[in-house]
C-alpha cells in the first residue's frame, strides 16, 4: 500500500509539471499496466480446468470462536430481498448482525469480488450461479467450507466437489407468454419459437449483459448442441424476435405486461406467481403461462469470502441460510426455490409457480472455458 | 510585486487532493491491480471489426445527439435569457427534471411514450430513440448553461448592430452568437462527454447492435470478466475524452473575452414575440412532457381505476426492497446534499485558481499558477467522461485503506460528487472571468487583502452561478445509479433510483405503479427544489 | 529626496517592447491635489496603477514619506481609488459599499455608522444609504464611489478619470464638488483625466504627459502661460507659430480680428471656419505666413469662411517654446 502510494505521487508530481505533456504519464501508466499484466497472466491459466474438483483439502473453520456481537458484511446482487424479521432472527439466534452491500447485477457481483479478492468488501458472498460459479473458484475467492446443513440438500445442486460454494436456491429461467394475446396456441418447445405463426412474438434478453439472456443462449446451447445452437438463433431473429437489453426492458418494455406488443418473453418460471402476488387489481390466475420446453436451470451459491476476518460467523450465516427459517423466506422475496428438501413453498408458489420436468443445465466447467467464444459467435449473429 | 497572502496556489491544493484522491489515485490502482492487460488484449481489441463499430457509432451519436440538442434548445435559451414573463421559473424547473430522472425510468417511459405513439416497430433499439433520449436529458444542459449566460450579457450591442442596419437574424448571427461561444462551448463540451460515455439509454434503448465504448466497457468488465479487454477499451476511451477536453480547454481559451455582466433587466415579451416564444417552447416542451406525463399518469393508476394507492403503498415497505420508499427518499437526498456540499466546495476552490489563472497578461498569473488551472480545468471534467463501471471498480479496490470508505454511505457522496464538480466549475468560472478588475482593484485599495476580496467580493458575486452549480450537482447526485449500485443495498444506503430498479426488475403491476410513484416524488422533489433557488437569485444568472 | 508625501521615482515598465512609463518622476506633497493629463495611451492610468500596487515596476520606485512601497501589497498602501466606471460592489448596499474601507481597517460598527453618514452627507447622498447600487444614476454612483474612497481617510487618494462617463454639466457641477470635498478634508491626490478644463479646476499642479513621461509640471497658471514644449502647447488648445526667434505658443485668446480695408501692408488673413461657443466664438484662419491658426473673441461677428480679415497678436502673450525634447 505504501508502494502504491508512493508510485502515485510521483506520477502526480510529474503530471502537475508537465502541464501540456499530460499524455505522457498516462502512457507511462500504460505501459506500466501493460508489464504488470504480461508477467501475472501465466498465473491465472493455472488451475483453468475442471474448476469444480476438490484442490485443496477443506481448512476446518474453527467455530468455537464467540462470534456473539461481530458484524460481518453480505455482499449479494440487486433481486436479494428477504422479510424484516428473517435476519433479525439470525441476530438473535448468534448475536451477528449482518450488513449487506451490493446492489449491481450478478456479473458487478463477481467481478467486483474478483477485483476486490486481497480486500474484500463483504465477509459471505450470495449471488454467484452456476454460470459464472467457475469464474469464482478460478479466482479462488471462497475459502471452503462444509456445513452440517448440506445433508438436507439434494446432491444434484452440489456442483462444486471442493465445497466452496454452498447451494442455496434455485430456479428455471424460461420463456413466459401473455394468455390472452398468442396468436395461436400457447407454444409448447423452444421450436415453437422460430414458427412462422408467432413471428414478432418473441423478446428474449442481451446475453453478454442480462442473466435470463445468458441463461436462454446456454439453454439453446444445451438443447441443440455445439453444431445446431447458432442456426436455432439465426431462425430466432429471422423471426423477428427482440433482444431487448435486459430483463425489465424485455417484461416492462417489450412484452404485453408492460405495455408492448409482444406476448411471448424470457423469464422465469416463478413469473406467474409475482403477476398474481403482485396484481393490480386482484386476479386469482395468472394472465402468464410458462413454456416448460427449454428451460435453463440456474443455482444461486453462497460462500465465504476467502479476505474475511470473521471465519465463524461467516460460516455460522451459510448454515443460516440452509435453515428453515431462511430457506421459507426464500420464494415471495426472491420469487426463486429453496434447495433444502423440508422448505416450505407459500400457496400462491403451490399453484401457480412450477419448475421444469427436465431443466437444461450445463456443466460450469464447460461454460467457462467456452464462455467467450459462444459470446463472440453469439453477437456476430445477432449482429449480422 | 504580487501579494502572495491567499494564493491560488494553496486554494488550488484542495481540488487538487480530491482529485489525486478520488480519481487518479482509483484508477491507477485498478489499472495496476485489476484490469491488468499485455500485448494479446490490445491487439485483440483492435483487430475485431466489433470494437470499429463501436467506436464509431460511439462518436457518431455522441455528435449527432449533441447538435440536435443544441438545434433544439438555443430557441429555448434565448426565450430563458431574454424575456421575462410568468411561468419562466416553472419552465426552467420542468426543463431541469429530465437531467434528474434515473435512466432506468426514462428508458422506459420512453419505451411507453414509443409504443403509445405506435412508433416502437420504427425507432424501437434504433439509433433514433437513443438520440432522442439524449436530447431529452441534456436540453437542461444548453438551456442553463447558455440561457444563464445569455441573461446576464449586455445587450447594447445587439442594439448598436441593429441601429448599423442589421436585422435581427443578421444580428443575432454577427453580434450575438460570437457573444455566446463561450456559453455555448461550454454547453457543447458537457454534452458531448456526457453522450460520450452515456450508459443506461445506450444500453437500455440501444440494444446489442448499438454498442458504445461505454457499454462494451461493461459487457467485457460485468458479465464476461474480461478484464484485459476491458481495460483497454477503458484507456481507449479516457485516451479520447481527455483529447477532446485538451481541444476544448484550447478553444475555451481562444474564445474567452471581457464581457460586462450584471443584471440587464428583461423586457416581457409583446404581440408577436409571443408567437415567437411559442414557436421555441412549445415543441420543446411536448417533447420533454410526454414521457413524463406517461410517467405521472402511470403512477396514478391502480386497479384499473386512478387513485394515491401507490403513492399510500410507498409508506410500507415493499417485498423486493430492503426499505420503504420513504426512507430511500430521504437517503438519496441526504447522499445528495453531501455530494452537493462536497461539490460546492471542490468546484468553487477549483473555479477560483481555473478565473484566476485565466486572467490578462498584466495581472500575470506565475507559470505554476496557469498549469494549476490548466490541470483542475480539464482533470476535474474527466470524471463526466470515464465510464461508471472503470470509476466504481477503481474505488472498490482503492478506497480500502487507510480507512475502508467502500462499506460507508461517504463513498456514495464521493462518487456522486465527483460527476457534479464540473457543473459547480462550469457554472461558476466565466462569473468570475468576468468580475471587472476594476471592482476586485477598488477593494484592494480599501484594504481588502487577496483572500478577502474574493471571499467579500468574488464569492458574493459568483453567489447565484454557484446556486447553480449546486443545484446540478444535486441533481445528478439524486439521479445517479452506477456508483450506488455497487454499494447500496443495505436499508441505510438504498436511494430511489435503486429502488425504483429493482422494483420494475420484477413482474407485477403494483411494483410498476410503485416505481412510477416513486419517480413521480423524484420529479416533483426536483421541480420545488430548482424552484426554490431560482427564486433566490437576485442577480439574475439564472 | 526624501520629501513628505508621495513620490515615484524613475519608474519604468515595460509591456512586450513598447515602455509605458519610461523614467518617470513626480511627487505629490501632503495635501496636494496633483493633476495629470495627457492624450489616451500616454500612461496616465498605469502611473495610477503603479501608485496603487497594482502594477509591478521593472525599473525605478514609489515612495510614501521617503519609504519605499515596493513590498506592501495594495491592501496595506492605504490608498484610496476612484474609477470612471465607479467599480462599486453591485452586491452591496450603499452603506456597505462606502464602510467597506473602514470595516477592512476593523472599525467598530459605531464609528463605521457614524463615518459613513459623515460622508454620505459630504458628498450629498444623506439618506441613500440603503439603496441598492443598480438604482444609482451615474451622478450618484459617482458620489458613492467618491465617498466610499475617502472614507478610510486614505493618505492618497488616486482618480482614475473619475467623472469620465457624466454629461457635461454634471461634470462641472461634480469638478467643483469634488475639489471643495478634497479641499475640506486637506486630501492629499493624484487625479488623473484627459480632460484639461477639468485638471484646472481640480489640481494645485498639472503635469501633462507624454509617451510615458511628464513633459511639464506645474502650477496651472505657469503650465497655460508657459507651455515650454509644442506638445503641451497644442495639448492646451494653443497655436503654435513660428517666430525669427524659433517656435512660440500664442494662446487662442491672444489674438484680435480687425476688418481689412486693403491699405495694409502685405496681403490679410482668409477665414476658414467660425463657431460660435455660446460665450465666444472661435474663429480658424489662414494666416499670410501660411499658418493656420485658432483665436478666440468674446465679440460678435459676422465672418464667414472666405472673407478676408486682419489679425493682431498681443506681443505680451508669446511665448518662446524650448527645444521639443521627444520630438515626434
Amino acid at each position: 500500500m505504501v508502494l502504491r502510494f508512493g508510485f502515485l505521487r510521483f506520477r502526480f508530481l510529474r503530471f502537475v509539471r508537465l502541464e501540456r505533456r499530460l499524455l505522457a504519464p498516462i502512457v507511462a501508466l500504460v505501459l506500466v499496466a501493460a508489464a504488470c499484466g504480461s508477467q501475472d497472466e501465466a498465473q491465472d491459466e493455472v488451475s483453468r480446468d475442471a474448476c469444480t474438483d476438490p484442490v485443496q483439502a477443506a481448512t476446518a473453520i474453527d467455530r468455537d470462536v464467540d462470534v456473539a456481537g461481530t458484524t460481518i458484511r453480505l455482499a449479494t446482487h440487486g433481486s436479494f430481498a428477504l422479510s424484516d424479521d428473517t435476519l433479525a432472527a439470525f441476530t438473535e439466534q448468534t448475536g451477528i448482525e449482518v450488513e449487506q452491500v451490493g446492489a449491481g447485477d450478478a456479473g458487478t457481483l463477481v467481478s467486483s469480488a474478483i477485483l476486490t479478492k486481497d480486500n474484500p468488501t463483504a465477509d459471505v458472498l450470495f449471488g454467484i450461479d452456476n454460470a459464472f460459479l467457475c469464474r469464482g473458484l478460478d479466482a479462488d475467492l471462497f475459502l471452503a467450507y462444509e456445513s452440517p446443513e448440506l445433508a438436507r440438500v439434494p446432491d444434484e445442486f452440489e456442483l462444486d466437489g471442493g465445497s466452496r460454494v454452498t447451494p442455496i436456491s434455485y430456479g428455471d429461467v424460461c420463456a413466459n407468454y401473455w394468455f390472452n394475446e398468442l396468436p395461436a396456441d400457447p407454444p409448447t418447445s423452444l421450436d415453437d419459437l422460430v414458427a412462422e405463426v408467432n413471428r414478432g412474438q418473441f423478446v428474449t434478453q442481451d446475453a453478454e449483459v442480462s442473466s435470463p439472456g445468458f441463461a436462454f443462449l446456454l439453454a439453446t446451447i444445451a438443447k441443440y448442441g455445439e453444431d445446431g445452437w447458432e442456426d436455432y438463433w439465426r431462425k430466432l431473429l429471422a423471426n423477428d424476435a427482440a433482444i431487448a437489453a435486459d430483463w425489465e426492458s424485455a417484461y416492462r418494455g417489450d412484452f404485453i405486461a408492460g405495455g408492448g406488443d409482444r406476448s411471448i418473453v424470457m423469464s422465469y418460471a416463478s413469473s406467474p406467481a409475482a403477476e398474481v402476488l403482485f396484481a393490480d387489481p386482484p386476479v386469482d390466475e395468472p394472465p402468464t403461462g410458462v413454456l416448460f420446453d427449454g428451460c435453463f436451470r440456474q443455482i444461486e451459491f453462497a460462500g465465504i469470502l476467502a479476505g474475511t476476518d470473521h471465519p465463524a460467523a461467516a460460516a455460522a450465516l451459510i448454515d443460516f441460510m440452509l435453515s428453515t427459517t431462511y430457506q421459507n423466506d426464500i420464494p415471495l422475496n426472491m420469487f426463486v426455490y429453496p434447495v433444502v428438501e423440508d422448505a416450505m413453498l407459500p400457496g400462491v408458489f403451490v399453484e401457480h409457480a412450477a419448475l421444469a420436468s427436465d431443466p437444461l443445465t450445463l456443466d460450469p466447467t464447460t461454460i467457462e472455458q467456452n464462455r467467450e467464444d459462444w459470446l463472440d459467435q453469439w453477437a456476430e449473429i445477432v449482429l449480422a | 510585486m504580487r501579494p502572495r497572502s491567499g494564493s491560488p496556489l494553496v486554494i488550488g491544493l484542495l481540488p487538487l487532493a480530491f482529485l489525486a484522491a478520488f480519481f487518479v489515485y482509483p484508477l491507477a490502482a485498478l489499472f495496476v491491480e485489476g484490469f491488468r492487460f499485455g500485448p494479446d488484449e490490445i491487439g485483440g481489441v483492435f483487430s475485431r471489426s466489433r470494437f470499429w463499430r463501436t467506436a464509431w457509432f460511439t462518436v457518431w451519436q455522441a455528435v449527432v445527439s449533441t447538435a440536435v440538442t443544441l438545434l433544439i434548445s438555443l430557441p429555448l435559451s434565448a426565450v430563458v435569457g431574454r424575456y421575462r414573463f410568468r411561468g419562466r421559473s416553472v419552465l426552467l424547473a420542468l426543463v431541469t427534471v429530465p437531467f434528474v430522472l434515473p435512466t432506468v425510468v426514462v428508458a422506459s417511459a420512453f419505451l411507453a411514450s414509443l409504443e403509445r405513439l405506435g412508433l416502437a416497430d420504427r425507432f424501437g433499439n434504433s439509433a433514433a430513440v437513443i438520440i432522442a433520449a439524449h436530447v431529452f436529458f441534456n436540453v437542461a444542459v444548453v438551456v442553463r448553461t447558455v440561457g444563464g449566460y445569455w441573461r446576464g450579457l449586455d445587450d447594447r450591442p445587439e442594439q448598436a448592430a441593429r441601429v448599423l442596419g442589421a436585422g435581427p437574424i443578421a444580428a443575432f448571427r454577427h453580434v450575438t452568437l460570437p457573444r455566446l461561444r463561450p456559453a455555448i462551448l461550454a454547453a457543447t463540451s458537457i454534452i458531448l462527454l456526457f453522450t460520450m460515455t452515456s450508459f443506461g439509454v445506450v444500453l437500455l434503448l440501444g440494444g446489442p447492435r448499438r454498442g458504445t465504448l461505454e457499454t462494451e466497457i461493461y459487457r467485457f468488465a460485468l458479465n464476461r470478466t474480461d478484464f484485459g479487454t476491458a481495460a483497454v477499451l477503458a484507456i481507449v476511451q479516457l485516451v479520447a475524452v481527455l483529447g477532446l477536453l485538451v481541444v476544448n480547454s484550447w478553444l475555451a481559451r481562444r474564445l474567452t473575452q471581457r464581457e460586462r455582466r450584471g443584471a440587464t433587466a428583461r423586457p416581457r415579451p409583446r404581440g408577436r414575440q409571443w408567437l415567437g416564444i411559442a414557436a421555441a417552447v412549445v415543441p420543446v416542451m411536448v417533447f420533454l412532457t410526454v414521457p413524463m406525463s406517461a410517467l405521472v399518469e402511470r403512477s396514478f393508476r391502480s386497479g384499473g381505476s386512478y387513485s394515491w394507492a401507490n403513492y399510500r403503498a410507498l409508506t410500507d415497505r415493499p417485498p423486493l426492497l430492503p426499505v420503504d420508499g420513504v426512507t430511500a427518499l430521504s437517503n438519496s437526498v441526504r447522499f445528495a446534499v453531501a455530494a452537493m456540499a462536497i461539490a460546492v466546495g471542490v468546484g468553487v476552490a477549483a473555479s477560483v485558481v481555473i478565473a484566476s489563472s485565466s486572467r490578462a497578461a498584466h495581472l500575470r498569473p506565475s507559470r505554476a499558477e496557469r498549469a494549476m488551472g490548466w490541470v483542475l480545468d480539464v482533470g476535474l471534467l474527466l470524471p463526466l467522461g470515464t465510464s461508471a463501471v472503470t470509476l466504481g471498480f477503481g474505488f472498490l479496490v482503492a478506497l480500502d485503506e487507510p480507512v475502508d470508505l467502500r462499506p460507508t454511505w461517504i463513498i456514495i457522496a464521493l462518487a456522486q460528487s465527483l460527476i457534479g464538480v464540473p457543473f459547480v466549475v462550469r457554472a461558476v468560472v466565466p462569473v468570475l472571468r468576468s468580475i471587472d478588475g476594476h471592482v476586485r482593484e477598488a477593494a484592494a485599495a480599501l484594504g481588502a487583502s487577496p483572500s478577502v476580496v474574493r471571499r467579500e467580493i468574488e464569492l458574493p458575486m459568483a453567489r447565484s452561478a454557484i446556486g447553480v452549480g449546486a443545484v446540478f450537482a444535486f441533481a445528478v447526485a439524486l439521479g445517479e445509479f452506477g456508483a450506488t449500485s455497487f454499494v447500496g443495498r443495505s436499508p441505510d444506503r438504498m436511494t430511489v433510483p435503486l429502488a425504483i430498479g429493482q422494483l420494475l426488475g420484477q413482474p407485477g403491476q403494483q411494483l410498476r405503479g410503485q416505481a412510477m410513484a416513486l419517480s413521480t416524488i423524484l420529479m416533483v422533489a426536483t421541480i420545488v427544489v430548482i424552484m426554490i433557488i431560482d427564486r433566490n437569485d437576485r442577480a439574475g444568472v439564472l | 529626496m526624501t520629501g513628505a508625501g508621495l513620490a515615484v521615482r524613475e519608474a519604468t515598465v515595460r509591456f512586450g517592447p513598447t515602455e509605458a512609463l519610461s523614467d518617470l518622476s513626480v511627487s505629490v506633497a501632503p495635501g496636494e491635489i496633483v493633476a495629470v493629463v495627457g492624450p489616451s495611451g500616454c500612461g496616465k492610468s498605469t502611473l495610477l496603477r503603479c501608485i496603487a500596487g497594482l502594477q509591478p515596476l521593472d525599473r525605478g520606485s514609489v515612495l510614501w514619506d521617503g519609504v519605499d512601497l515596493a513590498m506592501v501589497p495594495t491592501h496595506r498602501r492605504d490608498i484610496g481609488l476612484m474609477f470612471q466606471d465607479h467599480a462599486l460592489f453591485e452586491h452591496r448596499s450603499v452603506r456597505d459599499n462606502v464602510g467597506f474601507g473602514l470595516k477592512m481597517r476593523g472599525r467598530k460598527a459605531a464609528e463605521r455608522d457614524r463615518r459613513i453618514d459623515e460622508l454620505l452627507e459630504l458628498v450629498g447622498l444623506g439618506g441613500f444609504g440603503n439603496r441598492a447600487i443598480p438604482s444609482l444614476s451615474g451622478g450618484e454612483a459617482q458620489r458613492v464611489a467618491l465617498a466610499r474612497a475617502l472614507a478610510p481617510s486614505p493618505r492618497v487618494l488616486l482618480l482614475d478619470e473619475p467623472l469620465g462617463s457624466l454629461d457635461r454639466a454634471r461634470r462641472e457641477h461634480l469638478v467643483g464638488e469634488i475639489r471643495s470635498v478634497l479641499r475640506e478634508v486637506g486630501q492629499t491626490a493624484l487625479h488623473v483625466t484627459h480632460d484639461q478644463d477639468e485638471a484646472f479646476a481640480v489640481a494645485d499642479r498639472i503635469a501633462v504627459m507624454r509617451s510615458g513621461t511628464i513633459e511639464r509640471i506645474g502650477t496651472p497658471e505657469r503650465v497655460w502661460h508657459d507651455p515650454g514644449t509644442a506638445f503641451v502647447a497644442e495639448f492646451l488648445g494653443h497655436n503654435v507659430i513660428s517666430t525669427p526667434e524659433g517656435p512660440a505658443a500664442v494662446p487662442a485668446d491672444a489674438y484680435r480680428l480687425v476688418p481689412t480695408n486693403g491699405l495694409e501692408p502685405g496681403p490679410p488673413a482668409v477665414v476658414f471656419d467660425v463657431r460660435f461657443r455660446g460665450d465666444h466664438t472661435v474663429v480658424t484662419v489662414d494666416t499670410a505666413e501660411g499658418e493656420r491658426v485658432r483665436l478666440r473673441t468674446g465679440e460678435p461677428t459676422s465672418l464667414r469662411p472666405g472673407d478676408a480679415v486682419g489679425v493682431e497678436i498681443d506681443p505680451e502673450r508669446v511665448t518662446p517654446l524650448g527645444e521639443d525634447p521627444n520630438p515626434a
